[in-house]
């Protein structure tokens, strides 16, 4: 029978399957990111045409599975650069070792607080994320579960079961969530704070993200998100109010940063410089409202205003060299609760 | 002797093809499946820098509360559903062999659901009918749907199918004399139940429960999911090893999980020896006859059960094209829009397709090559029973452990296929090593129906072996390489369990989008992403149907009576 010409059809696929990929001239860049999946299309595309003989290969994942993976690979590394990463993260991988300084063209230009301050920078940041609070209108009526004013009245008991954050040990939001709080009550009271909210939490989530989707969808009243996912979601027509506690808000950026020895150093530093261009500022912001460089910043559709005045005076060196500390404390206390990952 | 051989070259020949094609298949198995298990058992026993630790890490798992939890949590979720869904899918078979109620082949038809969407979508769709925001929330009979009670009702939708054809195919074995003698002497019928029906589909349903038990511990698509903080082993090591990147740990777990799968499964093998000795060549099929009541009653359970699989699904699939679930009910497709979400856009959806086809072409050549060189090849008898042994081991071996064992294994940068990590050929071979068996079995049927004459008649044509099986053997077996190659290109389209550990950016695939961006809440567009899954899953279903049924009419109708 025809068995022949099904072999002949098979070596063909078979070549497929044994073959590495096809030859491109282009230099690829591995970048590792944990920038929101809805930015990277727009990011990329601005990029390469930018610099169109680099091609960028995103691998993307939360803010801590990012930090997780590289360093696991730290005596193997895969990437060549981390674009959209926590900068307290990058602060643990420059201590490690694992990062190549390099001074990028306008660095002048940016905030003082977005630039490592060694001579020559490990890290430059791109844009803030600050936390806040996703409250669903529609559900807090009915679920009779007033809007939280401060992260205090977390703990109320009304609140019991309605309130959803991420696992910090996973999510960079969750991290600066707790950094914030111990930063903001000290050591001990932030404890004893999270303690009781712990008592009020329906879970936690992978992602940081997710607590707000879920209030945006009302699977949840409240999600301790951060304020980007919240005016997106606002913006398709969600019943989510933005509440910035008056305490203060954590933060962190999001920042780029060379993996010392890519082969691909030269492509590198132009994704470094370009990462912090006017145009490339101008981008963040149409997400963002506050970036590197002040004088691009406008306003950004539904976003809470005036958040910057709200951050908090944010010791990164501290919330860095104890990031691990907070985080095997945190997993000792609270991790039964947590989504799978 | 060498006279002999001597006389009769071609024989010489292809005996010695076939020595080698075995010796090679052993290779093959040992390569692809024993050895990476063995990477993960000796991992588990080591620390970070590879110094052995002895059972170290296993004293820490034990010690701590919330591990040992999982542990405890995934042994009750896995007899909750074993216990639930054999005896449903016992009722469920029951109806459709033992009453003469309408629409069976309907029946038979909506039951095999589940097994053409990925463990999630169940889920999925149970978030939209119980979740907070679901549409009839208030008849879940558990406070939330999100714990215990929604694994276990998405398990075993899930589960389902897989334990109806095991006991389908038990019930449908029964002796019609056996309940011919009890009525004839005035057994009531509850009794004739008893002793008649029970005793002869028992090891089916031993069977079933062993089936379902396995597959509940290594799922982990529905409790992340559906979940919420119930943690179970599989959820476990998916976060010890992807979430932390503690190896060690995640293999450890992964020893947990092996251990009851190959207690089930050394059960079954036991049972299976048994019933062997029970079967009698001369039984006549069961006939049922009509009896209103019983035939109404069936009807009414399996239109139930049918319902439920079929709102499920249905709901997850409606989900989808909503536009804001459940404010802005509106009909939109930007869901389908993956592109602007995690899980890897579309691509996904064209790296499953292509990693199902090759998975499916690749998978049941190999297997039935394998199956044939062990039912046709003579002597060799020790090396042929240990292959055979082989082959019923990934029964045994659960996907997340075969994954991560693939890891231990290939990522290791002196093993010289250490290049297959990260490529689409790694997630094509672990596919094929995890399905192995149950293609395995069904090609040796096949051949088993074949007539040893055929190689004797050609032995004395001096017709070659090889040229026998691509003359006679091949084309005898058609329908049984179409119902392999279909099951691989089902099982590979909807399966995350050792692929999650191997995929790449490059190499993402549909049903690991669904997990992804479930995770990052989007669960509106991970319903999308299974509904595509399920479509292109059930295209492929009907494909095979059709094939099966135009290659029954030309070909086989020799064979039909």
């Amino acid at each position: 029978m025809g068995y022949k010409t099904v072999l002949k059809g098979l070596l063909p696929l078979a070549a497929t399957v044994l073959s590495t990929g096809a030859f491109a001239g282009k230099t690829e860049l591995t970048v590792y990111t944990a920038f929101e999946a809805d930015q990277l299309k727009e990011y990329e595309k601005s990029f390469e045409s930018a610099h169109p003989d680099i091609d960028i290969r995103w691998v993307r994942d939360s803010t801590g599975i990012v930090t997780a993976k590289l360093l696991a690979e730290k005596n193997n590394p895969k990437a060549d650069v981390v674009w959209g990463l926590a900068a307290t993260s990058l602060m643990l991988l420059k201590q490690e070792g694992m990062l190549q300084p390099y001074k990028p063209q306008g660095v002048e230009k940016l905030r003082k607080s977005f630039v490592d301050n060694a001579a020559t920078p490990s890290w430059v940041g791109a844009e803030a994320w600050v936390a806040s609070i996703c409250y669903n209108t529609v559900e807090g009526e009915k679920n009779n579960v007033p809007a939280p004013a401060s992260w205090k009245d977390l703990t109320k008991p009304v609140y019991k079961g309605h309130v959803i954050m991420p696992n910090p040990n996973s999510s960079g939001t969750g991290f600066l969530d707790v950094s914030s709080w111990i930063q903001m009550f000290g050591e001990e009271n932030a404890w004893a704070y999270m303690d009781g909210l712990h008592q009020n939490i329906s879970r936690y989530t992978h992602s940081g993200s997710k607590p707000c989707k879920l209030a945006a969808s009302g699977e949840t009243t409240i999600g301790i998100s951060f304020a980007y996912r919240g005016a997106k979601s606002k913006k398709k027509g969600a019943p989510l109010e933005i509440i910035t506690p008056t305490e203060g808000l954590g933060w962190d950026l999001e920042a780029t940063a060379i993996i010392k020895g890519t082969d691909k150093l030269e492509a590198a530093q132009k994704l470094m410089d370009w990462s912090i261009t006017r145009e490339a500022n101008t981008m963040y912001n149409k997400y963002y409202a506050v970036v590197g460089i002040p004088s691009v910043e406008k306003q950004v559709p539904f976003y809470p205003e005036n958040i910057g005045k709200k951050m908090i005076d944010n010791n990164f060196e501290w919330a860095a060299s104890n990031r691990q500390a907070i985080l095997a404390e945190w997993q000792n206390r609270y991790d039964g609760k947590s989504d799978p990952k | 002797m060498n006279v002999l051989l001597k006389q009769n070259p071609l024989t010489r020949l292809s005996f010695s093809g076939q020595g080698a094609g075995i010796v090679l298949s052993i290779i093959g198995m040992l390569v692809f499946l024993v050895l990476p298990v063995w990477s993960l058992l000796s991992r588990s026993v080591e620390n970070k820098d590879g110094e052995f630790i002895g059972l170290a890490n296993f004293a820490y798992y034990f010690q701590t509360p919330a591990l040992l939890e999982s542990a405890w949590n995934s042994l009750i979720i896995a007899a909750a559903c074993t216990l639930l869904v054999t005896s449903s899918a016992f009722l469920y078979a029951y109806a459709l062999n033992r009453t003469s109620m309408p629409g069976k082949s309907v029946f038979r038809l909506l039951a095999q659901l589940p097994m053409l969407a990925p463990s999630m979508m169940p889920a999925i769709g149970l978030i939209y009918l119980f979740g907070n925001q679901g549409v009839i929330k208030e008849w879940f009979p558990a406070d939330s749907v999100y714990g215990a009670g929604g694994i276990i009702v998405g398990l075993s939708l899930w589960c389902f199918p897989h334990a109806l054809i095991i006991i389908n195919t038990a019930l449908s074995l029964s002796d019609k004399r056996l309940h011919e003698a009890a009525r004839v002497m005035g057994t009531p019928a509850w009794r004739r139940f008893l002793t008649v029906t029970l005793p002869a589909a028992r090891y089916g349903l031993i069977s079933a429960a062993l089936v379902v038990f396995t597959l509940v511990l290594a799922d982990f698509g529905v409790p992340k999911v559906i979940g919420g903080q119930f943690d179970v082993l599989a959820t476990d090591i998916y976060k010890r090893v992807v979430g932390q990147q503690n190896f060690q740990m995640g293999a450890v777990v992964g020893v947990l999980l092996l251990l009851p799968s190959l207690l089930a499964f050394g059960l079954d093998r036991f049972f299976q020896r048994k019933q062997q000795e029970s079967f009698s060549t001369s039984a006549v099929p069961y006939k049922p006859e009509a009896n209103t009541t019983k035939d109404t009653l069936a009807l009414i359970y399996c239109s139930v059960v049918a319902i439920g699989l079929m709102t499920v699904i249905g709901m997850a699939i409606y989900a989808s094209f909503v536009t804001f679930w459940p404010y802005n009910l509106s009909f939109t497709l930007a869901n389908y829009d993956f592109d602007m979400m995690d899980g890897g856009g579309w691509d996904a959806w064209f790296n499953s397709i292509e990693m199902a086809f090759l998975t499916a072409l690749i998978g049941s050549l190999c297997i039935f090559l394998v199956a044939w060189l062990n039912e046709k090849t003579k002597g060799l008898k020790q090396s042929r029973n240990l292959l055979h042994l082989l082959a019923f081991m990934p029964l045994a071996v659960p996907g997340l452990v075969l994954g991560l064992g693939y890891i231990f294994f290939f990522n290791h940068p002196d093993n010289p296929l250490h290049w297959i990590y990260g490529t689409m050929t790694i997630l094509v071979l672990s596919t094929i090593a995890h399905y192995f068996t149950v293609p395995y079995l069904t090609a040796t049927t096949a051949l088993k129906q074949i007539p040893n004459e055929f190689s004797a008649v050609a032995d004395s044509l001096k017709v070659s072996q090889a040229q026998l099986f691509r003359r006679v053997t091949l084309p005898l077996s058609l329908p049984a390489l179409l119902d392999i190659s279909v099951y691989l290109f089902l099982a590979a389209i909807t399966t995350v369990s050792a692929v999650v550990f191997l995929y790449s950016t490059d190499t993402t695939l549909a049903a690991v989008a669904i997990l992804n961006m479930d995770e990052a809440g989007d669960t509106s567009p991970a319903a999308a992403m299974a509904t595509v899954v399920f479509v292109s899953a059930t295209v492929v279903r009907l494909i095979h149907s059709g094939l099966t049924a135009s290659l029954r009419k030309h070909s086989q109708a020799w064979q039909l009576k």
